[in-house]
């Protein structure tokens, strides 16, 4: 972990109320792992008072991308600072998702990545990270489902296809794609005839990674599902973003931001 | 030839501290969580979370919430109990080179203070002990011992009587005077006092009408609980002679110094430290400038000097 000023290279609208911002922060991208994230003091000392916590979006050299949405007054502000201005980060932070079922050559599962709406932020990263493995796994293939409300706020749709991943679309209104929730997409997936072990990987509103917890035990696909929680610290110190596990209560910044589905007792 | 640098050495009871910048029980963790950020040794002190004799769980969350300048916590004591505490956290304190303040509470019986600090007097890594007896987020417990000056007393007494270590009582703000309390807590033989813990206070969700903690009524910190705070150790240091460790919504030097100033001998960084990790040791460098500015060769010339 590392608390740097980062200079702020672009931070705008891409669709909605969803903003891209790119910070170079040479010290931090290279330690980045996917799933990790950075807390983000949008701006001056008391109001809003405590950091921002975002997934990281991408990582291209120095540089670090944020995929957010404005929901209130942090990411409002976020959402009107500048380019070549700075912002006071910390990260990386927590525990990012695990590859090692596809590390070496005896990769046998494939990933399915499953993203519901702001949930596709870290995902994008994962399936950066996944599309790097191919080198020693050319076999290789990320499925993408990503949901979403309707057919324009789907997100990110263009870069996992860039990144080679084969994507598949949920919309809750059925304006483009399966109709109903992500999760009920990827359960007709597993119905549907034969598949070879998948490893799951989920980010996105509670509910969700809920049903994606129900999915993987009943299909037998272990999932991994990255959680938010709200955050004082970040860094492990106050206790304040527990969550409850069959260990106990965990911190969603440092044992998290991304569990085992079937570690998490849902409620 | 270079000037001599200003003083900032303190003595809280028997123990002597490099400076008088202390960290605050809850809002540093076990110190190791903010390791990358600084060298720990130089913190004047590090207090630890409140520990208690059995391991305890906390509160289900949510447990902290923003509002204005400042935040609402609910942790509930989460700690791993005394035990585990000395076999694990402590041996990794006793590296940082800062002396460990151990905080401790009861869950209910106030005759747990007098095992506590049984068990922590015989361990060479505690150099004091705080007693917390003002944490406002235990459940279903309606009045803070340091609610009342009676049973201030009762439990400090008793807790001076079974150890020799340096003894500190961490004060309430919820109450009608404070003064009556830590009265009641220097008569009782404490060493010193630290003030203010968190105001309690509720926020609420209007599109769910839920409350925004789980538990309704939680601690309030940060920014904008300051000047209550500033206003409870200047009361407070007119009315008793042991030092007096102030803390509360202090995010610089400045808002330090206001602490020095009311009449505090040390102070705690708290929420502050979730948002700027490094913050104490800024505070320590800002401290000797300021008294270098203003021709102070030892912060203890700032003490108390409120003109008023
Ligand atoms: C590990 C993690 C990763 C995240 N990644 C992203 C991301 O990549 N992109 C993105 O847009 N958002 C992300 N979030 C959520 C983001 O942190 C919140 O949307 C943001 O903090 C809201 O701040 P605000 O001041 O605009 O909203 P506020 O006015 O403070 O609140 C608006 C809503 O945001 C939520 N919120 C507020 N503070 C926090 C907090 N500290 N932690 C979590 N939720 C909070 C609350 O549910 C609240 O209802 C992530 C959260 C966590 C915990
Ligand atoms: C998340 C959190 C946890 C805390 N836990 C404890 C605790 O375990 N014991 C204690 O005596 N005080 C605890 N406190 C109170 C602080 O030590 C301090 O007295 C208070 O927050 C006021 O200082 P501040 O405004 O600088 O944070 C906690 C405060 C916060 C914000």
């Amino acid at each position: 972990m590392l608390q740097i000023r980062a200079k702020l290279i672009y931070n705008k609208n891409i669709t909605g109320n969803f903003f891209h911002l790119t910070l170079r922060a040479p010290r931090i991208s290279g330690k980045c792992l996917p799933g990790q994230f950075i807390s983000v003091k949008v701006n001056g000392p008391n109001e809003p008072l405590l950091r921002r916590p975002f997934g990281i979006h991408k990582v291209k050299g120095s540089d670090m991308e944020v995929l957010y949405e404005v929901v209130g007054r942090g990411t409002e502000i976020l959402s009107q600072r500048k380019a070549g201005e700075y912002l006071d980060l910390i990260g990386p932070l927590g525990n990012g998702f695990d590859l090692g079922a596809f590390s070496g050559s005896r990769a046998s599962s494939s990933p399915v990545i499953v993203a519901g709406g702001m949930g596709v932020a870290p995902l994008l990263f994962l399936a950066q990270r996944l599309r790097g493995l191919r080198a020693s796994s050319p076999k290789l293939r990320t499925e993408v489902l990503i949901g979403a409300k309707t057919a324009s706020s789907i997100l990110c749709e263009k870069e996992f296809k860039n990144l080679g991943c084969d994507v598949k679309i949920a919309t809750d209104d059925g304006s483009r794609g399966f109709k109903g929730y992500v999760s009920g997409l990827l359960e007709r997936g597993l119905n549907t005839g034969r598949r070879p072990p998948i490893v799951i990987y989920a980010c996105g509103p509670r509910l969700m990674l809920k049903e994606i917890s129900r999915i993987s035990e009943k299909y037998n696909a272990p999932a991994q599902a990255s959680l938010e929680e709200h955050m004082a610290c970040g860094i492990g110190a106050c206790l304040g973003c527990v969550v409850n596990t069959k260990k106990g209560f965990e911190r969603v910044c440092k044992e998290g931001p991304v569990f085992r589905a079937n570690e998490i007792i849902w409620g | 030839m270079r000037k001599k640098e200003a003083r900032l050495a303190v003595n809280i009871g028997k123990l002597k501290l490099k400076n008088p910048v202390m960290v605050a029980s809850g809002t540093f963790g076990y110190a190791e969580e903010f390791a990358d950020f600084m060298n720990l040794k130089q913190l004047g002190a590090v207090v630890t979370k409140t520990i208690t004799l059995k391991p305890r769980q906390g509160n289900p969350p949510p447990r902290t919430c923003e509002t204005p300048a400042g935040m609402l916590n609910s942790i509930g004591l989460e700690n791993p109990g005394v035990d585990a505490f000395i076999s694990k956290k402590l041996p990794i304190l006793k590296k940082i080179g800062a002396p460990v303040i151990v905080s401790i509470a009861s869950e209910g019986d106030p005759d747990e203070f007098i095992s506590l600090a049984k068990r922590l007097d015989k361990i060479n890594g505690a150099a004091a002990i705080e007693l917390n007896i003002s944490c406002p987020n235990i459940r279903g417990k309606t009045s803070l011992i340091s609610q009342d000056p009676g049973s201030t007393f009762k439990v400090v007494k008793m807790v001076r009587e079974v150890t020799g270590k340096t003894l500190i009582t961490k004060l309430s703000p919820n109450v009608t005077d404070i003064t009556e309390i830590a009265a009641a807590a220097e008569k009782a033989g404490s060493d010193a006092v630290s003030l203010i813990n968190t105001l309690t206070g509720t926020s609420i969700d209007t599109d769910t009408k839920r409350p925004r903690i789980a538990s309704v009524i939680a601690g309030l910190s940060g920014p904008a609980i300051r000047p209550v705070a500033v206003r409870m150790i200047w009361e407070v240091s007119r009315k008793i002679k042991i030092p007096i460790i102030g803390m509360g919504g202090i995010m610089d030097t400045p808002s330090a110094l206001e602490f020095f100033i009311a009449g505090a001998s040390a102070i705690s960084t708290g929420t502050a430290n979730f948002i700027n990790p490094a913050l104490s040791v800024e505070i320590i460098s800002g401290l000797k400038k300021y008294l270098a500015r203003n021709k102070l060769r030892d912060i203890k010339e700032l003490v108390g000097t409120l003109k008023s």
